[in-house]
C-alpha cells in the first residue's frame, strides 16, 4: 500500500497524516484503557455490572402522566392555552383552509394549469410536462381530494418553516454567537427520528391538522435555517469589502450583497425544507394529519396493499416534482436574465383562464369515471408472492425462513450480547468508537447521551433496539458498497439506479412495511428488512458520488503503475473517499434507526413499540420516554459515525 | 431559548389584549377539512379494525344519500379518539370496547360527550386457537393444558416459550397480566398493528401451523379462519379491576356509541340518525366480510347492504 499512495504525489501528505492518526488512535485508546481501570472498578463495587443499575435511574412516569391529565383538564380553560396554544392552533385551522378551499375553488384542471405552468416558468418546459402529467396521475388513481389535503397542510407548514428557518438563519448569519449557540441544536434536529417529534405536539395540541402541521415544522425548519446561515456566512470577502467601502449601510450590504450572494443556499434550503415537509407530513396521519398519509394508514389497517400503494404513488410524484422543480429553479438562477415579469403575467393569465374554463363548465371535482383503480391488480401480485415465496421454496427456503433465521442467529445473539455486556462497557465502546472518528466533543456527546437512556430506566429495550439498528445497518452497508462501487464504476448501472434510487428514497416509509409483513412475517426482521430498503438509496448515493470525485489524476498514476481493477479500488479509490464513506455510514445509521422504530408497527417491539403504545393508548408518559431514549439513542448513534468535517446532506 | 418563549408569549399576549381579541378555545376548532363546500358535514372516527370501518361505512353512506350531509372520516386509536370526541375534531365514535377511565373524564365530570345507546353488536375478547389444531387436540382449549403445546406455539420471536400473539398496542389487553398471573410459559408478541397480526394468521392458517392469538368477535376473519376459544378462568364483575392482578377471561361488552356532547344538542338529523343507528354482529360481519375479503371498498360495501336491508334502516331515519 505504501509503494502505491507515496508515489502519487500529493496524497503522500494524506498517508502521513493518515500514520499519524494511527498513533493518536492509539493514544486515545490507551488513555481510556487507563481511565477505565481506575473507574470500573469502583463502579462495580458500587453498583453491579450487568444491566443499567436501578439505583441509577430516574422515574418519570408519575410526573409527565401527570402533567398529561393536567394539560387534557386545564386545555379548555387555563389562560395559557385560551391565549397562545388557542391562537396558534387557530392560526394553522384557518390558513389550510383557506389554502384548501382555493385549491378546490381552482378545481383540478386549475390545479395542474397552475402547477405546470409554474414549473414552467421555473424549470423548462420538460419538468412541467412533468409536473402537469404528475398532478393528473394523482387525479387518475382517485387520490384527487387527499392529495389536495395533504397539498394544504403542506404549503401552510412549509411557509411557516421557511419563514422560521429564514429567520433563525438571518440570525445564526449575521451574528457569531447566535451560530455557536444553534448549530449543535439543528445539527441534532436532523438527525432525529421523525416519530420522536409527534408527542410533544399530541401532549399540548391534542390530535388533528394543528398537531401534524407544528411537528412538520419543527421537522422541516431546521435544514432552512442551516442553509441560510451557511449562505450568509459564505458570502464572498471581496464583494462585501467592496460593499463595505462604498459606504452601503448595514441593511443595504444585507439586502443587495449577502442575500443575493447567498441565493443558491437558500434555494437548496427550500429544497429540503419541502422535501422534509412532505415525508412528515406523511408520518404525520399517526396523529389527524388527514390526506393522503391517512389513506395510507388507513389501508395498512386492512392489510390492503394496493389502497396503500394507490395513496403512496401522488406522494412519490408529488416528491419527485417538487424536488425537481425547486432543484432547477436553483440550478438555473443567475443564467436567467431579465424580461420574465412579462412572461409570468403571460403565465398567470392563462392558468387563470384554465381555473375558469374549468369553474364555469362545473368540473370542479375529479370526474369520478375518469379513475383508474390499481388496488386489485396490486392485491393480485401481493397474493401470488405470499403463496409462493413465503415458505417452502425447494432448496432455499421461503422468505420466512429466511426471516426466522435471521431472527434466532443475527437478531437473537448481537441483541442478547449487547444487554449481556456490562454497562459501563458498552459506554466505554461508544467512547472509544465516537473518539477515535471525531473529536473528544463528540464522544463526551455520545456517552453523555447513552447514559442518559440508562437513566431514563428505557436501558433494555434501547439495546434492543440498537441491536436491530446494528444488524440493518450492517446489511445496508455490505449492499449499499457493493452497489454503490458497481455505479462508481459503469455509468450505464448509474444511469439506470438513479431513477430507481429517487423513487425509493422519497417513498413513504408506510408504505415499505405491509409488504415486508407479508414477505417477513411478523417481528423484528421485517423491520430490518424495511429499515434496510429505506435507507439504502443514500448510501448508494454517497458512495457512489465518492468514488466519482476520487482525483482522476490519482487514478491515472495508479494505473499507469500497472494496478489491477481491484488494487485501484481498493488502494487508491477507497481510502481516498474515506469521508464520503463514512458519511454514508453515517446516513445509513440514521435512516435506519427512523424505520426501525417505525418497525414498531409491525413487531419490531422495543422503543417504537413504545412510541407506538404511547400514541395509541394515550400513554404520553411512556411515549415520551421512549420518544427521549429514540433521541438520545439518535444523538449517540450519529455522533459515534460522525465524521470531523460535516457537510450538508440531504434527506434524513 | 426559554426566554425568548416566554417573552414571545408574553408579546403575543400583550398583542391580543390590546387588539381586544378574547379568548381562543382550541378543543372548539374543528378539522380544517370539514365544511370545505358549505354543505352540512360531520366528521366521524373510524378506528382501525374492520368491523368500526363497516359501522362508519353504511352510516356514512346512509347520511350522505338519504340525508344529505358530507361526512370526513378520520382514523384516530381509541384513547385518542375520546380526546379528538372530546374536543369536537369528530362529531361521534361508532363503536367503543368500553374505555371507564375516559368515560368518567369526559361523560361524567367534563360532559363534553354524551353517550349514544347501544350499537347492537355484543363485543368478546379471547384467545383463541384455529379449528383445525383444536380438533386434534381437543384439550388445547383449556388454559390449564396451554403450557403442554407452548413448545409447538414457538416462534423466532418468542424465545423459548410459546407464543401468544397480539395485535395492535392501540386495543384493550390484559394479556402480559393474565400470562405472568396464570403462570404460563408463552411470551406476549405483539405484530403491532391489526394488519401485520392478521397477514400473520392466514399466513399460518394456510400451512395448517397451531397458533395462539389474542383476537375477538364479531370479526371477520373467523369466516376465512375458523378459530375455537381457549377457556381462561371465568369473568366474574370487578376481576378485572386492578390491571396488574387480572387472572380471569375478558368480559362480554355491549358495544356503545358516543357523541360529542354538542353534536348531540345541535347535530339535528344527524345526530338523532347516529342515535337510532343499531344492527345485529350477522349485519355488521356481511358489510365486514365484503371489506375485508371482497376487497370492495367500504361504499360499494354499504351501498351493497343498503340496497338488500331497507327495512333495517329505515328505522333508524324515522
Amino acid at each position: 500500500m505504501a509503494t502505491v499512495t507515496a508515489t502519487v504525489g500529493h496524497s503522500g501528505v494524506s498517508a502521513l497524516l493518515k500514520n499519524l492518526r494511527g498513533h493518536r488512535a492509539v493514544g486515545k485508546l490507551l488513555l481510556l484503557a487507563v481511565v477505565a481501570a481506575v473507574i470500573v472498578p469502583v463502579l462495580d463495587s458500587h453498583w453491579a455490572s450487568g444491566s443499567w443499575p436501578g439505583a441509577l435511574t430516574v422515574d418519570l412516569s408519575a410526573p409527565l402522566g401527570r402533567a398529561s391529565e393536567w394539560i387534557i383538564d386545564n386545555r379548555d380553560s387555563h389562560p395559557l392555552f385560551l391565549y397562545f396554544f388557542g391562537y396558534v392552533s387557530s392560526a394553522v385551522v384557518l390558513s389550510v383552509r383557506a389554502v384548501y378551499v382555493v385549491l378546490l375553488a381552482a378545481g383540478w384542471a386549475g390545479v395542474t394549469a397552475v402547477a405546470a405552468l409554474v414549473a414552467w416558468r421555473t424549470a423548462g418546459v420538460r419538468l412541467a410536462l412533468g409536473t402537469a402529467a404528475a398532478f393528473l396521475a394523482c387525479g387518475l388513481l382517485g387520490m384527487w381530494v387527499p392529495t389536495m389535503q395533504t397539498l394544504a397542510l403542506m404549503v401552510v407548514a412549509v411557509l411557516a418553516s421557511v419563514l422560521l428557518g429564514a429567520l433563525l438563519g438571518l440570525a445564526a448569519g449575521l451574528s457569531d454567537r447566535t451560530y455557536r449557540a444553534l448549530r449543535p441544536v439543528l445539527d441534532t434536529m436532523q438527525v432525529l427520528p421523525a416519530f420522536a417529534y409527534l408527542l410533544p405536539v399530541v401532549l399540548v395540541f391534542g390530535i388533528g391538522v394543528p398537531a401534524a402541521v407544528l411537528a412538520t415544522v419543527v421537522y422541516a425548519a431546521p435544514p432552512m435555517a442551516r442553509l441560510t446561515a451557511l449562505g450568509l456566512r459564505d458570502a464572498d470577502a471581496g464583494v462585501m469589502e467592496a460593499v463595505t467601502s462604498l459606504g452601503a449601510t448595514a441593511r443595504q450590504r444585507l439586502l443587495t450583497a449577502r442575500l443575493p450572494l447567498a441565493r443558491k443556499e437558500l434555494l437548496l434550503g427550500l429544497n429540503q425544507t419541502i422535501m422534509m415537509a412532505l415525508s412528515m407530513a406523511v408520518i404525520a396521519s399517526v396523529i389527524g394529519a388527514g390526506g393522503l398519509g391517512d389513506r395510507v394508514y388507513q389501508a395498512l389497517a386492512s392489510v390492503d396493499v394496493g389502497a396503500a400503494l394507490a395513496a403512496g404513488i401522488p406522494i412519490v410524484l408529488l416528491a419527485v416534482v417538487l424536488d425537481r422543480v425547486t432543484g432547477a429553479a436553483g440550478e438555473r438562477l443567475g443564467s436567467d436574465s431579465g424580461a420574465t415579469a412579462a412572461r409570468w403575467v403571460y403565465a398567470a393569465v392563462s392558468a387563470l383562464a384554465v381555473a375558469l374554463a374549468g369553474h364555469l363548465t362545473g368540473r370542479l371535482d375529479w370526474p369520478a369515471s375518469w379513475t383508474l383503480s390499481i388496488a386489485e391488480p396490486v392485491n393480485r401480485v401481493v397474493d401470488w408472492m405470499t403463496n409462493h415465496l413465503y415458505s417452502g421454496v425447494p432448496y432455499i427456503g421461503g422468505t420466512a425462513d429466511w426471516a426466522g433465521h435471521f431472527t434466532t442467529w443475527v437478531l437473537d445473539p448481537v441483541r442478547d450480547g449487547l444487554q449481556w455486556l456490562p454497562w459501563w462497557s458498552v459506554l466505554l465502546i461508544v467512547a472509544a468508537l465516537a473518539w477515535l472518528i471525531g473529536t473528544w466533543r463528540t464522544a463526551l456527546t455520545a456517552v453523555l447521551a447513552m447514559a442518559a437512556i440508562g437513566v431514563l430506566g428505557v436501558w433494555k429495550p434501547s439495546l434492543d433496539t440498537l441491536s436491530q439498528v446494528l444488524a440493518a445497518v450492517a446489511v445496508t452497508l455490505v449492499l449499499g458498497f457493493a452497489t454503490g462501487i458497481a455505479a462508481a464504476r459503469s455509468e450505464r448501472v448509474e444511469r439506470l439506479l438513479r431513477p430507481v434510487l429517487d423513487v425509493f428514497q422519497t417513498m413513504p416509509q408506510f408504505v415499505y412495511l405491509i409488504p415486508v409483513v407479508a414477505l417477513f412475517g411478523v417481528g423484528r426482521a421485517p423491520a430490518v428488512a424495511a429499515a434496510v430498503v429505506y435507507a439504502l438509496p443514500a448510501v448508494v448515493r454517497i458512495t457512489t458520488q465518492g468514488l466519482r470525485a476520487v482525483d482522476p489524476a490519482a487514478l491515472e498514476s495508479a494505473r499507469s503503475l500497472g494496478a489491477t481493477g481491484a488494487q485501484q479500488l481498493r488502494q487508491v479509490q477507497l481510502p481516498l473517499a474515506r469521508q464520503s464513506l463514512l458519511l454514508a455510514v453515517n446516513q445509513g445509521v440514521v435512516l435506519v434507526l427512523a424505520v426501525v422504530i417505525i418497525g414498531g408497527l409491525v413487531g419490531g417491539g422495543a422503543l417504537g413499540y413504545d412510541v407506538v403504545f404511547g400514541l395509541a393508548q394515550g400513554d404520553l408518559a411512556t411515549g415520551l420516554v421512549a420518544g427521549a431514549a429514540i433521541v438520545c439513542l439518535g444523538l449517540m448513534l450519529d455522533r459515534v459515525t460522525q465524521p470531523t468535517a460535516r457537510t450538508t446532506k440531504k434527506g434524513a | 431559548m426559554r426566554l425568548r418563549t416566554t417573552s414571545v408569549m408574553a408579546g403575543a399576549a400583550a398583542l391580543l389584549t390590546l387588539t381586544g381579541c378574547g379568548a381562543v378555545d382550541m378543543t372548539k376548532q374543528a378539522s380544517p377539512f370539514a365544511n370545505a363546500r358549505g354543505a352540512k358535514s360531520l366528521t366521524l372516527s373510524v378506528q382501525s379494525w374492520v368491523g368500526a370501518q363497516a359501522n362508519v361505512a353504511v352510516a356514512q353512506y346512509l347520511l350522505e344519500h338519504e340525508l344529505g350531509y358530507r361526512v370526513d372520516t378520520v382514523q384516530v386509536d381509541e384513547v385518542p379518539a375520546w380526546d379528538a370526541l372530546s374536543q369536537g375534531r369528530v362529531d361521534a365514535i361508532l363503536e367503543d370496547w368500553g374505555h371507564p377511565d375516559q368515560e368518567k373524564r369526559y361523560v361524567e365530570d367534563k360532559k363534553t360527550i354524551a353517550p349514544g345507546g347501544d350499537l347492537g353488536v355484543t363485543g368478546h375478547i379471547g384467545w383463541y386457537v384455529p379449528t383445525y389444531f383444536a380438533k386434534q387436540h381437543p384439550d388445547v382449549t383449556d388454559w390449564r393444558n396451554l403450557d403442554k403445546y407452548a413448545g409447538q406455539m414457538r416462534t423466532a420471536e418468542s424465545g423459548g416459550k410459546g407464543q401468544l400473539m397480539d395485535g395492535s398496542p392501540s386495543y384493550v389487553t390484559n394479556d402480559k397480566a393474565l400470562v405472568a398471573n396464570l403462570k404460563l410459559n408463552y411470551q406476549v408478541v405483539f405484530a403491532g398493528s391489526e394488519a401485520a397480526q392478521i397477514t400473520q394468521m392466514k399466513q399460518f392458517a394456510k400451512e395448517k401451523k397451531p397458533f395462539l392469538t389474542y383476537w375477538y368477535s364479531p370479526q371477520w376473519l373467523f369466516k376465512k379462519v375458523p378459530m375455537t376459544e381457549v377457556k381462561l378462568p371465568p369473568y366474574k364483575e370487578g376481576c378485572d379491576a386492578d390491571a396488574a392482578k387480572v387472572a380471569c377471561a375478558y368480559p362480554h361488552t355491549p358495544l356503545q356509541k358516543y357523541l360529542n356532547a354538542d353534536f348531540a344538542k345541535s347535530g339535528g338529523k344527524a345526530a338523532a340518525f347516529l342515535k337510532k343507528f343499531k344492527w345485529t354482529t350477522e349485519d355488521q360481519n356481511e358489510v365486514s366480510l365484503m371489506i375485508a375479503n371482497d376487497k370492495l371498498s367500504a361504499q360499494d360495501a354499504a351501498k351493497k347492504w343498503v340496497d338488500s336491508h331497507a327495512s333495517t334502516w329505515r328505522a333508524w331515519l324515522s
